[in-house]
């Protein structure tokens, strides 16, 4: 093999490996690596690839369940949702290609995600996403990152023909540098039929098919191009990744027709760290070896060196895995859809990853080395000794009376209608949407039988911040009580943690403690995560996100045509608050109006009741007894109950009674309250099974609440215009 | 100032309306068509011609993903539409 110039440890320390990480990949080789080795060790030793910060706390996840059927270490996850149908789903962030090319970093997000899905066989159903903004009306950065992620994901979705049926975003001011882009997917695929990918068989051969490689994305392995990366000529640096949904279309297609005919073993995406993860992975998962010739693989351009072509992330590629005497059936299949089958390699019984190039080894690494001897560090988190964030910005008046609160409140960016967002995607395409953006909490999905599936995606990451643990206690009750006002029960979770840099003690604290958050709510609800993708170091120059981790739940109804709605439907109905709900200001989003810091830890939460809270509320939703059950979220009750008059367009008359503060009454915040609407004696049914409080009637035009000595008052037409707040960023 | 203004994909970016047209042609009969790369083309009538470039970067192209080109094209107006 060819020794000369090989690369120094500082060299390796620029792509992100440390000393220590160097001598071991020397240590491991016995020997230096080379430009090619060192390429593919500093992409799988990085956090994206191996997870080295945070595997020790993931370990600590509820991973089964009674409906789990595939759980975290494949492609995706999947739950079982009858018949012999699984739902496969995960959620995966493109927070920093979508913070240097909004539109392609949020579009090649949904590619990825949706690969994802089909690589364990099932067909990609829906999207959803969640998203993180600086404030868009005062900060030109923060609109165009909005502009330019909202239309990549719409360009993606509705070009492929997959529907985006939810989603949620918040505009914080942590978020202005670092904006956070994560999508999510949902498959449906037949439980049989699913494939794993795991590499088998000595002697199969290796397909690439889909796209060619081209420069895409190649990131920090650029320094190996060049002693002098600034001298690199214009044409050989990396490149944006372009998404290209019609490709992928067809990648699809003959993905789920090979899969369908059996023709293949194993099937992989390729994503970050392209063909170096995707074949390290397979290869580590099957416990095999594997050669790959780079010289056979498809090039965008033709000068490319082996390491390139090793770490290129061009999107629209899979990797699978074939039987010798099935290459050429699966090779016609490929051209049959365009997308060219390659084989580029063979499963061999070394143990070893062989790079060549025609007859020249280029790098040869055990597998094991590279994909599972990363070394794996303990945090060292410390609670901060002084508050990490300022507060924010106030924009209500200190004087403002309780209407005028409430009127902000509903044209706050983080709760105004995201018509103007959602409007842009087709949510609807493969007719199996049952309830699209605010209709219901959750989106609802018909599936065969006249059944549903129910999905959400939530994240809150001013309340992480207030607290980590109970924060992220209360995203995860949030999700599930989406999908409880839907009529759906929890099947499995996936989960998106969005956080800084996790070798400071304090966001290590951080992590830790919303991990420990996480599992514990998951746990208490019988969600299991079957999935999830971690982004660490999302800092901007004014310090740390919040810390956001991002929760998708999907569940299932017996009958679709019971799936709840949101809006007050009838005149005369009415009006109750249920559950065992102690709302307070901290952290609330009237306390980010007025601009107060954030608390340090916020109140306990009885998970077990919440959980009996949100059965009696799904139970209620499904028997069909309730017009309209609605989460109570960000701006409190009087916020949630204002939506409900929304969706319906009629008007609610309220009253509290005694009340000691009506403000903490009105907009103050927790988990576990519901906002439920329907007929008297609906209602006192409910009452026999949760705390039930009626406090008013549907009816009119306008919502008019007292609560002790306060009192409010707003036409529809008012509320509605103060809805519409983020049209004007679109006009 | 007749101004014209080229857009075309950076060199090695993919280029999906290319890769479209290159696999079209073939089947129509076209042989031997390789590198096919689609831009656009910008004519606009400035006062201030200085101003062509800072219209590109900030609108006109996206500089991440593409190259402009910018031809001062005869002083007079161009033909009206």
């Amino acid at each position: 093999m060819a020794d000369a110039g090989l690369p120094t440890v500082e060299e390796a320390m620029a792509l992100g490996l440390t000393r220590g990480e160097y001598e071991l990949v020397c240590e491991k080789l016995d020997r230096p690596p080379n430009q090619v080795e060192l390429a593919m060790f500093s992409l799988l030793w990085s956090e994206h690839c191996a997870y080295k910060h945070s595997k020790k706390l993931l370990m600590t996840l509820p991973t089964e369940g009674e409906f789990v059927v595939m759980g975290p270490g494949e492609n995706a996850g999947a739950v079982d949702v009858g018949d012999g149908l699984v739902c496969a789903f995960k959620v995966e962030s493109h927070n920093h290609p979508s913070a240097v090319e909004p539109f392609q970093g949020a579009a090649t997000g949904v590619g990825g995600i949706l690969r994802d899905i089909f690589a364990i066989g099932a067909r990609p159903i829906a999207v959803l996403d969640s998203l993180r903004f600086g404030d868009p009306g005062t900060s030109e950065r923060s609109r165009f990152l909005l502009d330019g992620a909202v239309s990549g994901i719409g360009h993606y979705g509705n070009s492929i023909g997959v529907p985006t049926v939810g989603g949620e975003v918040y505009f914080e001011e942590p978020y202005e540098q670092n904006c956070l882009v994560n999508a999510m997917a949902l498959g449906l695929g037949e439980r049989e039929k699913l494939v794993r990918s795991a590499a088998a068989g000595i002697g199969n051969i290796l397909v690439l098919y889909g796209a060619s490689t081209g420069r895409d994305g190649i990131g920090g392995a650029s320094v190996l191009a060049s002693a002098e990366l600034g001298e690199l000529s214009e044409d050989k640096r990396p490149t944006v990744q372009v998404g290209d949904p019609f490709e992928e279309s067809k990648l699809l297609e003959c993905s789920l027709e090979l899969l369908e005919a059996g023709l293949i073993v194993a099937l992989q995406d390729l994503g970050a760290a392209g063909l170096t993860s995707s074949a390290s992975e397979m290869a580590s998962k099957g416990e095999v070896g594997i050669d790959i010739d780079v010289a056979k693989v498809p090039l965008r351009e033709a000068d490319m060196e082996p390491f390139e072509i090793m770490v290129s992330e061009s999107q629209e590629r899979m990797l699978c895995v074939v039987e010798p005497g099935k290459l050429d059936t699966v090779i016609a299949l490929t051209d049959k859809w365009e997308v060219h089958g390659t084989a580029i390699g063979t499963v061999t019984d070394t143990g070893q990853m062989r790079i060549f190039r025609g007859e020249e080894l280029v790098g040869e690494m055990p597998v094991v080395a590279l994909v599972d001897d990363c070394p794996l560090y303990d945090l060292d988190p410390a609670p901060p000794a002084a508050p990490i964030y300022p507060p924010p910005t106030a924009t209500l008046d200190p004087a403002a009376d309780l209407r005028q609160a409430l009127l902000a409140l509903i044209a706050s960016p983080n709760i105004a209608s995201r018509r103007p967002l959602f409007e842009q995607y087709d949510s609807i395409v493969q007719s199996r949407t049952v309830r699209r953006p605010e209709e219901s909490d959750a989106a609802v999905l018909q599936l065969p039988g006249g059944r549903g599936l129910a999905v959400s995606i939530d994240g809150n990451g001013r309340k992480v911040a207030a607290d980590p643990y109970r924060g992220t206690i209360g995203v995860v009750l949030e999700c599930a009580s989406n999908l409880a006002c839907a009529g759906a029960q929890p099947l499995g979770t996936t989960n998106n943690l969005n956080f800084g840099n996790p070798e400071k003690p304090h966001i290590a604290w951080q992590l830790t403690e919303a991990v420990r958050g996480l599992g514990e709510a998951c746990r208490a609800l019988e969600a299991p995560i079957v999935g999830g993708n971690v982004s660490l170091y999302n800092e901007g120059a004014s310090g740390p996100i919040y810390p956001t981790p991002v929760i998708g739940m999907v569940g299932r109804l017996p009958d679709v045509t019971r799936a709840g709605r949101l809006g007050f439907a009838r005149e005369g109905d009415a009006i109750a608050l249920v559950g065992r709900f102690s709302p307070a200001l901290p952290a609330s989003e009237l306390a980010r109006l007025r601009g107060e810091a954030l608390p340090d830890g916020l109140p306990d939460v009885d998970i077990a009741a919440v959980r009996a809270t949100q059965e009696a509320v799904r139970d209620a939703v499904r028997e069909g007894a309730l017009s309209s059950a609605h989460d109570i979220a960000e701006g409190g009750l009087l916020v949630a109950i204002a939506e409900s008059c929304l969706a319906g367009d009629v008007g609610a008359t309220l009253d509290l009674g005694a009340c000691e503060d009506a403000w903490s009454a009105l907009f103050g915040e927790a988990p576990g309250g519901f906002v439920v609407s329907g007929d008297p004696s609906a209602i006192a049914r409910l009452a026999e099974h949760t705390d039930v409080d009626v406090i008013g009637a549907v009816g009119g035009d306008r919502l008019h609440v007292r609560a002790g000595d306060g009192e409010a008052n707003a036409t529809l037409a008012e509320l509605r215009e103060a809805h519409r707040a983020l049209a004007r960023l679109f006009p | 100032m007749r101004v014209r203004v080229l857009v075309r994909p950076k060199a090695g970016i993919l280029d999906p309306q290319g890769v479209a047209v290159e696999q079209a042609l073939p089947a129509l009969g076209f042989g031997g068509v390789t590198d096919v790369r689609i831009g656009r083309l910008i004519e606009l009538e400035v006062d201030d011609p200085a101003q062509v470039d800072e219209m590109c970067r900030k609108l006109l192209a996206n500089p991440l993903v593409e190259d402009y080109e910018v031809q001062l094209l005869d002083g007079a107006a161009g033909t009206a539409s």
